[in-house]
């Protein structure tokens, strides 16, 4: 099959549909209502659920219930939506159930705005919700990598029985690009016999199963959360994605950006080269676990004089940059967050900035 | 070779839809592309603008504050992104709206009666296509019988349709070719 051209919220909905997942729970919001309005069509033609929840406190809770009976579910949503669903997000997680949340994130705090941000990396990676937990946490650049990563999504959540994230912006959701639904990225939900409550009738074993996120005595909770704690552990060992751009040179500074914003550095990466003037990127794939030890080898590197976080916020991931540097190279932010996304033109004179 | 067009006019005009023509056919003719929507706070009747990245390469940034084209259906849309558009470049104004041209001698402007056209062919719905037509023939950013295709496919649902707006595609390209 040939490329289709798509709106990424409408890919988003038909990734989720082509990677097996026939239940969808949402509740509108700009900038990334077309996920609703297209599944609304979309999931009763496949023999799937589209149900409007009466807000997204509920829709998270829905969620909840539909995952823990064994349901590949998902849902979409925009910064505050999110921060309505946290709550459920932190039981989810305890409760260990698999779920996909997409954030089409919008500028904060507070209603803020309906332009393109990257403001909610601190709730999508350090939790938004109480308690110890983290999600997976990918950040697509492109419709393209948005439809892949939602697809790669569903197995991802249902290997760790963790809730996986897919932190856009409102660009991803709204643009036009080229697409193509990788087949070998559908795959079958997993078998959760061992532990959802899926019904007696249906499964092998005779023991109930029981979800939840309750644990009075001390010493289970003390276990619980080791064992989510090695959780969090194999992801870092196993999930970390990343991409490297232009880094074989003798680059003077080092770029990392992830999302829209790093499509811009890309273009600006290119125009300083043309000038004669190396940079490189490393662009964070996925944000939670975060791709600390190649960003640190990075920006090791003789001829790197600066790390440079570009983000369309006030300054978030660079928290995690400078962590991962580890003091082998000054860091630097440069961040926006109204919603104007930044030119080349704005990005390279910050970086020339520098020297 | 990375090229640029922005379509600009009010909601209504059928502005989203000819960038996404363009966008669809770049896409045919194998090339990359981005089809960026303004979106916001908008009301039916309000601005509406979209800007269309067609490119050999991987498209970087889809940002673009300074387009190689203009197709501009209003009055406040040429005000707005004419001063913006690359020299050189092609610049559509639909004349029978806008009474003012867009005061660059850098650029090639073409004056296309747009409504007015669309009128005699019967329906002002066209007139965006009308627009599209002069432009791509103008510009030559895509190859015409390509345009006319996914024009086709665009309304393969209301086949009713095709014809006026075949006729408007081979209006437009008339007015880009008298001068």
């Amino acid at each position: 099959m040939g490329k289709i051209l798509m709106k990424g919220n409408e890919a988003i909905g038909e990734a989720a549909i082509r990677a097996g997942c026939l239940n969808y729970f949402a509740y509108p919001i700009t900038p990334q209502s077309e996920v609703a309005e297209y599944l609304s069509r979309r999931m009763p033609e496949v023999g799937g659920v589209f149900l409007q929840g009466e807000s997204e406190i509920a829709v998270g809770n829905m969620l909840f219930g539909a995952a823990g009976c064994g349901a590949r579910v998902f849902t979409t949503s925009s910064s505050p939506g999110i921060s309505l669903m946290s709550e459920a997000i932190s039981y989810i997680s305890s409760a260990q159930c698999p779920v996909v949340f997409v954030n089409i994130v919008r500028g904060g705090p507070g209603l803020g705005g309906i332009l393109p941000s990257q403001a909610d990396y601190f709730q999508a990676t350090k939790g938004g919700g109480h308690g110890d937990y983290r999600l997976l946490v990918m950040a697509p650049a492109s419709v393209q990598e948005a439809v892949e990563m939602v697809m790669k999504a569903f197995p991802l959540a249902e290997k760790y029985r963790n809730p996986v994230m897919i932190l856009g912006d409102g660009l991803i959701g709204q643009m036009m690009e080229p697409i193509e639904f990788p087949e070998h990225l559908r795959t079958e939900p997993s078998n959760k016999d061992d532990w959802a409550t899926n019904g007696m009738d249906t499964r092998n074993s005779s023991k109930p199963n029981l979800v939840k996120s309750l644990f009075l005595n001390a010493e289970l909770l003390e276990e619980h959360n080791v064992v989510l704690k090695a959780k969090y552990d194999r992801m870092k060992q196993e999930e970390v994605r990343y991409e490297s751009y232009n880094v074989d040179t003798d680059y003077q500074a080092l770029i990392v950006s992830f999302g829209t914003m790093s499509r811009v550095c890309r273009t600006v990466i290119d125009n300083l080269k043309a000038q004669g003037f190396e940079t490189a990127m490393i662009r964070p794939q996925t944000l939670f676990p975060f791709p600390e030890a190649p960003i640190k080898k990075a920006a090791s590197k003789e001829s790197c004089q600066v790390v440079l976080s570009i983000e369309l916020n006030m300054g978030q991931m660079v928290e995690d940059v400078d962590r991962s540097v580890q003091g082998k190279c000054p860091v630097h932010c440069y961040g926006k967050a109204g919603g104007d996304v930044p030119t080349p033109e704005e990005v390279i004179d910050v970086i020339k900035s520098f020297f | 070779m990375q090229r640029e067009v922005m379509f600009a006019g009010f909601g209504g005009q059928g502005i989203l839809l000819i960038g996404n023509i363009l966008a669809h056919t770049a896409m045919e003719e194998g090339y990359e592309v981005a089809w960026v929507p303004s979106y916001g706070p908008e009301m039916r009747g309000g601005t509406a603008y979209c800007l269309v990245v067609i490119s050999d390469r991987p498209i970087g940034s889809p940002i673009i504050r300074n387009p190689m084209h203009l197709v501009a259906m209003n009055h406040p849309s040429l005000e707005k992104f004419a001063p913006m558009v690359k020299p050189k470049g092609v610049v559509v104004i639909n004349s029978s709206l806008i009474h003012i041209g867009s005061d660059r001698d850098d650029v090639d402007e073409l004056l296309v009666p747009a409504n007015d056209i669309a009128k005699d062919l019967g329906s002002i719905k066209v007139a965006n296509i009308v627009a599209l037509g002069a432009f791509v023939a103008r510009s030559k950013i895509a190859d015409f019988e390509l345009i006319r295709q996914c024009v086709k496919e665009q309304f393969s649902s209301k086949e009713k349709l095709i014809p006026i707006n075949m006729a408007a595609l081979e209006e437009g390209k008339k007015v880009a070719q008298l001068k």
